[in-house]
């Protein structure tokens, strides 16, 4: 079954098409990679079926329904959940806050509850915490909850980032660029991590990554872009060995 | 009742307050005059606490805040003439609609300018702030109680220490549960990231339009008071001046720190108007060079507030 179904995507700033004529699908539970050179339009993608950007043309549609223009805030309540290329954490927020305010954007109590603290208040706060607090041991961050997010390390402030977007409770997790910045040995952790949340919440993930290692590693099928439009499809040894990936990564071999 | 016990400190703190404030003015040993710059601090404290909540916690910079603090006072006014309202408990329901007048234009207003951000916005709140000061001062041609650039006059003085201390009180309380609920989280998420916080679900314009109604709510609320502390009603003390006041005082408390706003309130009112009895009369134009100059030694000492981390 088709999870997300994008069907002929444009969107153009000025007169630079960012994305052309852009087809793609994912199956539930499957993982798509999606690479390219450095402007190929892979973020405009994302900003794209996240809500961001309102589509020229074209139509995106998300386990059947339409999602083309609906606003991002209701797309992540219909589970679909994103990360930033260059993170975005609500920097002042504690580590525990930061998971808590998407915890909390789901179902929960009402603005009379929480002025009048009724029981309603009490309990779903109560149960939001606790599942916040359960994301933060599964990603490592116990101990750090009350430290400001902006205080944290590199490497952990992308692993809150990503406990974030996976608190809003996501059938469909879309990672921007994870990879940057990391060594080879965060890296690996990063797949086996991705590997296990993708059991763990039987998610489906697309993902923009420079890193062939880990693209390769985690990725069931690959989407090659280059110029606003998908140049190849297809399992991560074909993309490999494809002419056009080659070419548009290391241009044209001289004749 | 788990509201209170939540809160048990700052009650019992209170409630002292409140016992030791019911002496001093029972038997009149501090001047009519303080008593009257005491009431005032509270309702400087309940629409500083508005002020708090649209700029120190969901950070949207706003310089109209007195346009709704005149909202509440003019309505409540015209409302206490109009049907002779004189005692504290009938003047209750004048009172909430005077704030929530106050908050519905607060919303009118700002479904079409919480578009924009912080300059942006600061300049269309300014704009509004001057239309309210010229409708105020032409409102004697909309009806002639209102006084237009003479002032309202005549209006009963209704706002006596119990009114003024349970009114701060509750409202202190209410934002507290506010700020410390899902929905004060969200204000947070969305200054320190808009954009993020729209990713995580969260309907940001509507939030950003809560809040900012909110804050105008409470501006309304003080000026209601106000209105029936000082009986006179003048559209210049409406202005921007008054606005930026609330915002010193947002400021120096602290942006997001309902502590840092009371504290910071009630040293405001009462370093201004004490300064009044302290120096002598030819020296009290001075005031504004010496507070000018404290003010910019504190913004050193302390950048983001008496109550600040930092």
């Amino acid at each position: 079954m088709k999870l997300l179904e994008v069907i002929n995507l444009e969107k153009s700033f000025g007169g630079v098409k960012a994305v052309d004529n852009m087809s793609f699908h994912i199956r539930e539970g499957e993982t798509l990679g999606i690479i390219g050179p450095n402007g190929a339009g892979k973020t405009t993608v994302f900003n794209l079926i996240t809500g961001f950007y309102r589509p020229d043309k074209g139509v995106i549609k998300f386990s059947g329904k339409h999602i083309t223009g609906v606003p991002p805030y209701k797309l992540s309540h219909l589970g679909i959940s994103r990360t930033f290329q260059n993170m975005r954490l609500f920097s002042n927020l504690t580590v525990f806050e930061n998971i808590l305010s998407a915890v909390l954007t789901g179902k929960s109590y009402g603005l009379i509850s929480a002025l009048f603290r009724t029981n309603n208040y009490f309990s779903s706060e109560g149960k939001a915490e606790q599942r916040a607090r359960g994301l933060i041991d599964f990603f490592g961050l116990s101990g750090k909850e009350d430290y400001p997010a902006e205080s944290l390390p590199y490497g952990e402030q992308r692993k809150l980032e990503l406990a974030r977007a996976l608190s809003t409770g996501p059938r469909l997790l879309l990672i921007d660029e994870p990879g940057a910045g990391m060594n080879p040995r965060e890296v690996l952790d990063f797949v086996d991590t991705i590997k296990v949340i993708k059991d763990k919440h039987s998610l489906s993930i697309i993902i923009i990554e420079h890193q062939m290692k880990l693209v390769m590693g985690i990725s069931d099928r690959i989407a090659v872009m280059d110029f606003g439009e998908k140049i190849m499809e297809g399992v991560p040894s074909e993309v490999k060995k494809d002419k056009k990936v080659i070419e548009a990564y290391l241009g044209e071999a001289l004749e | 009742m788990r509201f209170f016990l939540e809160s048990r400190k700052f009650l019992i703190v209170s409630a002292a307050a409140y016992i030791l404030l019911k002496i001093l003015f029972a038997n009149n040993i501090i001047s009519i005059y303080i008593q009257q710059i005491t009431l005032f601090a509270f309702i400087v404290t309940i629409a500083s606490l508005g002020l708090n909540v649209i700029y120190g916690y969901t950070g949207q910079f706003s310089l109209g805040h007195a346009a709704f603090y005149g909202i509440g006072a003019y309505t409540s006014a015209y409302l206490t003439k109009i049907f002779g309202i004189e005692g504290v408990f009938s003047f209750l329901p004048v009172l909430f609609i005077s704030g929530v007048a106050a908050g519905f234009i607060g919303c009118l207003i700002g479904i079409p300018i919480l578009r924009l951000r912080d300059d942006f916005l600061a300049i269309a709140t300014l704009g509004f702030g001057t239309l309210v000061r010229v409708i105020l001062d032409n409102s004697d041609r909309f009806t002639e109680v209102l006084g237009g650039s003479r002032g309202f006059v005549g209006i009963t003085k209704i706002a006596n220490l119990e009114l003024t201390f349970f009114s701060a009180l509750f409202i202190v309380l209410i934002t507290k549960n506010l700020i410390y609920s899902r929905y004060g989280l969200f204000l947070r998420s969305i200054r320190d990231d808009e954009l993020a916080s729209t990713s995580i679900g969260i309907n940001t314009s509507r939030m950003k339009l809560m809040a900012f109604s909110y804050g105008c709510m409470l501006a309304g609320i003080g000026g209601g008071l106000y209105a029936h502390l000082y009986t006179f009603l003048h559209p210049s003390n409406f202005d921007i001046l008054k606005s930026i006041d609330f915002l010193i005082i947002v400021i120096i408390g602290g942006m997001g720190s309902i502590r840092g706003t009371i504290y910071a309130s009630i040293i405001w009112v009462g370093f201004i108007e004490g300064l009044r009895i302290v120096l002598p009369v030819e020296l009290l134009d001075l005031r504004w060079v010496v507070i000018p100059i404290l003010l910019i030694a504190l913004m050193m000492w302390k950048p983001y507030g008496l109550m600040a981390k930092k």
